[in-house]
């Protein structure tokens, strides 16, 4: 456990954003306003399966008040077998650019087709209305096991196993004298929806495509970077052309990494010579960004007397939705990664379906899998005897241990939380009555690292301004000022942070991967370690000596001292500012343990589940700012209750989504959760300064199987799919 | 959404007026219903008359004799708000504080609500269970319509081209009466029902003298189930008479499978809110007076 004790770390200052954020002064994509802006309508299909036969555009273009329309004709051809990759992993660009508007085929309901930008969005949305578009409808598949049998429709004719887009095999040990030491056997078969991640603010562009070729584009994105190298592809247009601006974001959780609006409002923008704007309605978000794929996952495990796993094996279909990459790798990967099992069988398939191509969402793809061997573990506790926590201790992963995907651990925190989680309040506190139930789970995630660039520029009053280039989702701004006031001896209060566009700072990777503490962290630790040896150099010349101690914000030597804001004032006098950058690319990620309990009460005569305690734990490696580690996980296990009980695309037959609203997508909201409780565990990574691991993602792994081990408590049911909604507790 | 003309008359008989010259206008009192259709693509408008600045679509008044009068452009807030509406009619207050959140009950309305004429409308149950009139102005004059029969289809009802809602007309409480209205969502707010049940019980030493029942969200329209409160009459309120009456509402509902609910699960759910609902009645008719 975190020994080391710090100044600023691990306490909660007010964040830097925060003023902005209250009185509504902050600026987010919709706020932009330019001179000579014009606004965007795109036209989506209605179809989740159907060739365009025509495309006419002539009447939206003779209507009054329209600049430009566009559609994937107005867009370089992608070669067929060029692959792209901004850091999130291997992409087709004629993926990326068929999903930004559709050529030849429509693969899902909500498909854009054309865009229009007008003198304002109701115009262009009454322009894109008169769109011709011809259409031959094709038959849709619409989940992974339809996708799967013989005789499916198909969504690509290139893929060489029909809808299967990728299959994965990990293997460990031997599987089949695994099983033959067992004493107890469970294989259960659990299938999730498609669910959405469910950020407040909807996508939205804008650009500005000015005559000397340069593009420069104001979005809602988890990453700039990625957004400008993504949209540079589908352009086909080098990245130093394209300028990316990230505005104030409204949640992304995954949803944000991807593109949908940024080349279509640049491409308009080249037509129309002016700025054009294009921001998405919910139904829009809901249809035509990326989901989280719905899933059959199928799990067996064996435990032997001694309550100790002797062989497991999974078998994952994921829906990657209408373009390949489902979350299945994550998925397969995580399926067993909180335990320490010899022999191991896991295999997985990519498969597209006729639904909006899913992008990530928190932990993508691990609370699937997570779901089947949580739920099989719980049964095989009861079937034993013994509590379910002591079952997962016993084979808790530690440092060491492999996972069948390959890597051995370092440091993990699995059997802390464990611990953690037995030793809880809640965990020891009595049910409160009849019909009620109590679950628990587990989770792991990785954590990214990917690079991160941070510049640290010293004024003359003692304070530091801080550029940096990771959207702020979660409260970044402040966890990097914290790490760079810790180095530098500073108060939180005293580093000034800002966002800035690609331009101006070095590159960087995504806010995902719950990597920005974690990796634009150690940029600003490097960076401020600079400034001190720095800041050392001058203070040794003022002083003639050749060794300057640095401590608790205080440069000294031979009995001489200056405080950082003394010696920053004399910075002038000693050969000018003092301004360092560092770029780094770490190696040492610290994956992340989460665990929860909850407790449920079910109506029997209605099948409602009232959420009565919450306690959500996490090994955050060091919490560099409290409350904000609290409030991811509270983030995460809120997201992963709503997904467990209520949330789902609600498809018909012909693959329309019928609740493309807030009002009947039905996420949890205030009153539907009680305060959700957080236990901090603190197992250093060794692989930061700090100690940092992560937190953002792990917290959203446990709650759909604790959730379901809870409803089985209270109502005696097993449920096999996920949402487990009234009516499915009842089955009706 | 397109571009419409905007009037806001400040007299019935200049609605009125209006509405004769275009008889295809959009009436708009909160808006909450309406605003959310145009933008959606579901409705459209040319015109759109304002019905908020006449007089007496704003009024709530009470006397004991005559019973209750809400304005058709009454917004939520003011009848969670009125003491008389408090005292007399609490399944009133509770339906109007379900209806939205605290923003959209600032200016959504039960005349919106019924004029809307959704078949899953949270207020129309208890209006029918309540007994309530619409008070209708047009070209012809005025008239009054059951709220039983007002909605005719999903999203229609028995206003003429020209003709618009002046008032909801809901008598005086009988003495030793309660009403209630129950909806199911899976959530606790912010949802549309998937089952509501009102109801209304009168009890005369005890026994039950008079009773109404109605559904929302599986039928066509919001259902009046005579032959529910029928069978209550001259019984004690006993477990198995509320029981048998739910079940008669069960078997009148014809629910559909949607993205809210199946039929079966709407189906089961009509017996347990309907039931709920006589329960709550009986305990308030129990305890007033």
């Amino acid at each position: 456990m975190s020994t080391t004790t710090y100044n600023v770390i691990g306490t909660r200052p007010v964040r830097h954003d925060g003023a902005d954020k209250v009185t509504g002064r902050a600026l987010y994509g919709a706020d932009l306003q330019l001179a000579r802006m014009i606004h965007g309508a795109v036209l989506r299909s209605p179809h989740a399966h159907a060739r365009i036969l025509r495309i006419d555009t002539s009447k939206a273009e003779a209507f009054p008040g329209v600049f430009a329309v566009v559609t994937a004709a107005d867009f370089p051809e992608a070669p067929a077998d060029k692959i792209v990759d901004f850091g999130e992993g291997d992409t087709m660009l004629s993926s990326l650019r068929g999903n930004i508007l559709a050529s030849g085929k429509v693969l899902y309901s909500g498909h854009a087709v054309a865009a229009v930008a007008a003198v304002n969005a109701h115009v262009a949305a009454e322009a894109a209305a008169l769109i011709e578009v011809d259409y031959e409808p094709l038959p849709c598949v619409l989940t992974a096991p339809e996708a799967m049998a013989p005789g499916a429709p198909i969504l690509h004719d290139d893929l060489p196993n029909g809808n299967v887009a990728e299959l994965i095999r990990y293997e460990m040990g031997d599987l089949d004298a695994g099983f033959a030491e067992a004493t107890v056997i469970v294989e259960r078969e659990l299938d999730t929806a498609t669910v959405h991640q469910g950020y407040i603010e909807p996508q939205n562009a804008t650009a500005f495509w000015s005559s000397d070729g340069r593009i420069h584009i104001w979005c809602s994105t988890q990453g700039s970077f990625v957004a400008r190298d993504a949209s540079a592809a589908v352009l086909d247009v080098p990245v130093s052309q394209v300028k990316v601006t990230p505005m104030e974001i409204g949640g992304g959780f995954g949803g944000k990494i991807n593109v949908y609006l940024e080349p279509v409002a640049a491409m308009l923008s080249k037509k129309a010579g002016r700025p054009v704007k294009l921001v998405m309605s919910r139904r829009d978000v809901f249809t035509g960004t990326g989901p989280t794929p719905g899933s059959r996952v199928r799990v067996k495990i064996g435990v032997n007397d001694a309550g100790k796993i002797t062989a497991a094996q999974a078998w994952l279909a994921y829906e990657a939705g209408a373009y390949p990459g489902a979350m299945v790798g994550p998925g397969a990967m995580t399926v067993f990664a909180c335990y320490d099992i010899p022999n191991v069988l896991i295999e997985g398939f990519d498969v597209v379906v006729n639904k909006p191509s899913t992008a990530a969402y928190r932990a993508p793809g691990a609370p699937n899998s997570a779901l089947a061997t949580e739920t099989v573990l719980d049964e095989i506790a009861e079937k034993l005897g013994l509590d379910p926590l002591e079952l997962r201790l016993r084979n808790a992963a530690q440092e060491g241990t492999r996972r069948a995907d390959g890597p051995r651990y370092k440091r993990i925190g699995c059997i802390e939380v464990l611990e953690a989680m037995k030793a809880s309040p809640h965990y020891n506190a009595p049910l409160p009555g009849p019909n009620c139930g109590r679950g628990v789970a587990i989770g792991f995630w990785f954590n990214a690292g990917l690079p991160s660039s941070a510049t640290l520029s010293v004024n003359a009053d003692g304070t530091v301004n801080l550029i940096e280039g990771s959207t702020d989702i979660g409260g970044s701004r402040t966890s990097l000022s914290m790490q760079a006031a810790e180095v530098l001896g500073l108060r939180a209060e005293d580093i000034h942070p800002t966002i800035v566009d690609t331009d101006s700072v070095g590159y960087t990777g995504v806010t995902g991967g719950s990597r920005t503490t974690f990796s634009t962290g150690l940029a600003v630790h490097d960076a401020a370690q600079i400034v001190v040896e720095q800041m050392k150099a001058r203070a040794a010349r003022l002083w003639a000596v050749d060794e300057v101690a640095f401590s608790n914000g205080v440069f000294s030597a031979n009995g001489q001292s200056f405080t950082f804001a003394e010696l920053a004032a004399q910075l002038g006098a000693t050969g000018g500012p003092v301004s360092c950058s560092a770029t780094v690319n770490p190696k040492g990620v610290g994956g992340s343990i989460a665990g929860l309990i909850i407790d449920v009460k079910v109506d029997p005569e209605t099948g409602k589940t009232d959420v009565l305690r919450v306690t959500s734990v996490q090994d955050a490696g060091k919490a560099i700012h409290p409350a904000y580690v609290e409030g991811q996980m509270q983030g995460g296990t809120a997201q992963g209750i709503g997904w467990a009980l209520n949330e789902e695309y609600f498809m018909d037959t012909a693959g329309d989504m019928r609740n493309g609203s807030y009002l009947d997508y039905r996420m949890p909201t205030a009153l539907d959760l009680p305060m959700i409780e957080t236990i901090i565990v603190e197992v250093p990574n060794p692989g930061h300064p700090f100690g940092v691991r992560g937190v953002g993602e792990a917290n959203i792994v446990p709650p759909l199987a604790a959730v379901a081990n809870a409803l089985y408590r209270a109502t005696g049911k097993r449920l096999n799919r996920v949402p487990m909604n009234p009516a499915t507790i009842l089955g009706l | 959404m397109k571009a419409f003309d905007y009037a806001a008359p400040a007299s019935l008989p200049e609605a009125v007026g209006l509405l004769a010259s275009q008889p295809s206008a959009r009436l708009l009192a909160g808006g909450t219903d309406l605003l959310v259709q145009l933008r959606s693509g579901r409705k459209d408008a040319d015109v759109v008359i304002d019905v908020k600045k006449i007089p007496e679509l704003n009024e709530i008044s009470f006397n004991p004799a005559d019973g209750l009068t809400i304005g058709a452009a009454v917004p939520c807030y003011r009848l969670t708000a009125d003491a008389a509406i408090q005292s007399h009619y609490p399944a009133l207050v509770e339906v109007a504080s379900w209806i939205g959140g605290t923003q959209i009950q600032g200016r959504a309305s039960l005349g919106g609500n019924l004029c809307n004429s959704a078949p899953s409308a949270d207020s129309i149950p208890l209006l029918i269970a309540l007994g309530a009139t619409a008070l209708i102005a047009g070209p012809a004059g005025r008239r009054s319509v059951p709220v039983d029969e007002f909605c005719t289809a999903p999203g229609r009802n028995q206003l003429a081209p020209g003709e618009l809602l002046v008032s909801i007309q809901i008598p005086a409480p009988a003495p030793f009466s309660g009403a209630a209205y129950l909806r199911f969502i899976p959530r606790n707010e912010m949802d549309i029902a998937v089952v509501g049940a009102g109801a209304s019980v009168t009890l005369s030493n005890g026994v039950i003298s008079a009773a109404r029942v109605a559904l929302s969200s599986v039928a066509p329209t919001p259902l009046f189930v005579p032959a529910a409160g029928e069978s209550l009459l001259n019984q004690m309120p006993t477990a198995e008479a509320l029981e048998a009456a739910a079940k008669i509402a069960q078997e009148a509902a014809s629910p559909i499978s949607d993205m809210r609910g199946t039929a079966a699960y709407r189906r089961h759910l009509c017996a347990v809110m309907v039931r709920r609902a006589l329960e709550l009645a009986v305990a308030r008719a129990q305890e007033i007076n």
